[in-house]
């Protein structure tokens, strides 16, 4: 990566690899995505897709190589203290609170980004701007008719809604969202990439995706990821007449986008 | 911007409670209500402190007497030396030394137990109970050895003219701190470290990833936890005058989970009920039976399989009915349920006592008394009379259960069809 990339990438990848035992899953990984764009990330299953957020995301640790946040390291750091810094992710399985309502699970989205922290000193009822951030989103997300419902209770859909909405709650200004689509019909995706759209405007967004109709609607870039290696990157028309990309993953692009 | 209307239906309650709490002792004047009434208050302060950890943060301690018992120890040796003109320190705050004692602890063993979650958290809690325990027999000095260690609570100048040396203003100051705690307790639940320790219950990957460090969570809950449980346990102290080994053992720690579960975890008012319940089991009832453990052990069964919400469930699964209007109609079949519970209690009884005179206490005879009636527990017309109630009992009340359940189903399918 040349100088000029690291200081301007909301995030950057260099040389980062990640073993299980003896495998090697991610096998060298340089990424460098520019503030504002959105970026979706591509491949075949197992091809280390997941494993790269849950690398960037804190969850599990890099074996080696460096991941940096607006230029800064965060390499070694808990999933909650780079969170803190602004980096904010969706989970492919939802991950939500489920005995709470659905108000309850963004305003706790919201509380640490507020300055709450770990106050027991604050009445909740009182925090007139959490309650209208959490709102806000709720709006933005469109279940607001669902405030009060307990979150196990909705939809598979609402969930997935609910998923980005306690995403992007906080603030983050690099958001990364783990399949947003996954396992919806074709009317909800649509809706899901109009409210991706929406709550992602001015903000950096990488996301994982296997609908390549969602992928070429939305993304700016796109890396396609093979084998835990960056095949090649760049912009959608460039990925689709891409000789190696073809070869690899093409037929499958061409299949997804004519049944998408 | 902080404008709230008034909730009156939770001043209400509030008001009640209080309310509640003051007549209380006038109404039951004894001795002996009084106390029951003292250890009630005192319980419902340690199971409210306990349900902290378990029904709001996920957090399954066998070993919160630690933060109780460790309380009282430090709250009898301030009111030993305060006794003696060493400190000041009036007895009626007492029981903040108490709490501060039990948040010191909290601070210092919780760091290490709320490191992690689910049954790790329970394992290590149960290995620092036991801890705490052996020290009390290492460390006499302190703990008292097996004797225990005594106090006088009366000292100094009467305060507005309380001595409390009678039990009625005992009471009344357990009364005072078991309000402004539950009070404390509920406002806990609803600020952001409250809500944030329901997430790290519920989810705590997500809490992570929402900027919140869950082992700091856990730990500063438990501290808050531990700090509740203190102040019970220098009322406790107040309240018999000496702190033993016991107030930090396991039976202690397993007790207040008992309770908590039975009166459902899940609702903030459930350890309250669960509370009362089981000091009344534990008072009252170890004074009539010596069968009281065995009841208090089918109890807990019955609670668990049959109601694992406690009884705080079983009152919030009538509130949609009542609102639907139907409750009425589920009346007789309660009471019908009910009373043939009442004959299969009677046969269980009777059976238990009967069992426990000829086994266990036959030496001086087997004639005995049960609710008044006098008989020979060696003979043959009370078993019979047992068994026929067994039968009969349970035949009635399968029947009513079936009827009650069937009613109860309609009227669930009721509520389910007006909603959608």
């Amino acid at each position: 990566m040349s100088a000029a990339a690291s200081i301007t990438a909301a995030l950057e990848l260099a040389g980062v690899r990640k073993s299980f035992g003896n495998t090697e899953i991610i096998r060298g990984v340089d990424l460098a995505i520019p503030r504002g764009e959105r970026h979706a990330i591509i491949g075949p299953n197992g091809a280390g897709k997941s494993t790269l957020f849950n690398l960037i995301s804190g969850r599990f640790p890099a074996s080696r190589g460096a991941i940096r946040l607006n230029g800064e390291d965060i390499t070694r750091l808990k999933p909650f203290q780079i969170n803190r810094k602004g980096l904010s992710r969706s989970f492919q399985i939802t991950n939500i609170f489920h005995n709470l309502s659905v108000f309850e699970n963004l305003r706790c989205a919201v509380l640490w980004s507020l300055g709450y922290r770990y106050s027991f000193w604050h009445r909740l009822a009182g925090l007139a701007d959490a309650r209208q951030r959490a709102d806000e989103v709720l709006e933005a997300i469109g279940l607001a008719s669902r405030r009060e419902r307990p979150a196990g209770l909705l939809t598979y859909a609402e969930q997935r809604a609910l998923e980005i909405g306690i995403t992007i709650a906080g603030g983050a200004d690099v958001i990364l969202l783990d399949e947003p689509t996954a396992g919806m019909s074709r009317s909800e995706t649509d809706h899901v990439v109009e409210l991706v759209r929406r709550v992602t405007a001015g903000k950096t967004l990488v996301m994982v995706e296997h609908d390549m109709g969602v992928v070429f609607n939305l993304a700016d870039r796109i890396s396609v990821l093979v084998y835990g290696e960056v095949l090649a990157t760049g912009k959608p028309e460039e990925i689709r007449a891409n000789a190696a990309v073809q070869e690899a993953y093409l037929g499958t692009i061409h299949e997804d986008a004519a049944h998408a | 911007m902080r404008y709230q209307p008034i909730n009156l239906g939770r001043w209400l309650i509030w008001g009640a409670t209080a309310l509640l709490m003051a007549v209380l002792p006038l109404i039951f004047t004894q001795g002996f209500a009084i106390t029951l009434l003292s250890q009630m208050g005192i319980a419902i302060i340690f199971t409210l402190s306990y349900n902290m950890l378990l029904g709001q943060s996920g957090m399954l301690s066998f070993g919160h007497a630690v933060y109780s018992g460790l309380g009282a120890y430090i709250a009898v040796h301030v009111l030993n030396l305060a006794s003696k003109g060493q400190v000041w320190m009036p007895l009626s705050l007492l029981p903040l030394v108490g709490g501060l004692a039990g948040a010191f602890f909290g601070v210092l063993f919780g760091y290490v137990t709320t490191k992690r979650a689910g049954t790790t958290f329970a394992m290590i809690t149960l290995g620092i109970g036991e801890l705490v325990f052996s020290c009390s027999l290492m460390f006499p000095e302190f703990f008292g050895g097996e004797g225990g260690i005594t106090t006088n609570r009366v000292f100094g100048q009467p305060f507005l003219g309380l001595t409390f040396g009678p039990g009625v203003q005992v009471y009344y100051l357990i009364a005072l701190w078991c309000l402004a705690s539950m009070a404390a307790m509920y406002a806990w639940s609803h600020t952001p470290l409250g809500r944030m320790a329901n997430a790290v219950r519920d989810n705590p990957e997500r809490a992570e990833f929402v900027g919140y460090d869950t082992h700091k969570v856990r730990w500063f809950t438990l501290i808050i936890s531990a700090f509740f449980a203190g102040i019970a346990g220098a009322l406790a102290c107040i309240n018999f005058e000496i702190v033993t080994a016991e107030n930090v053992s396991a039976i202690r720690s397993g007790g207040v989970l008992f309770a908590a579960f039975i009166g459902g975890v899940t609702f903030f008012f459930g350890p309250i009920i669960g509370a009362c319940l089981f000091v009344y089991f534990v008072v009252a009832l170890s004074d009539h039976t010596k069968a009281w453990l065995l009841y208090l052990g089918l109890f807990f069964m019955l609670m668990v399989m049959f109601a694992p919400g406690g009884i705080a469930s079983l009152i919030v699964m009538q509130l949609p009915v009542i609102a639907r209007g139907r409750f009425r109609s589920l009346l007789p079949h309660y009471a019908r349920t009910g009373a043939a519970g009442l004959l299969v209690l009677a046969a269980l009884v009777l059976t238990v006592e009967m069992t426990y005179k000829v086994s266990v206490d036959s030496a001086n005879g087997t004639a005995m008394t049960l609710l008044g009636v006098d008989f020979d527990a060696a003979g043959t017309l009370p078993w019979a009379l047992a068994g026929v109630l067994w039968i009969v009992g349970g035949w009635l009340f399968r029947r009513a259960w079936l009827r009650l359940s069937h009613a109860w189903g309609e009227i669930q399918a009721e509520i389910a069809g007006a909603r959608a």
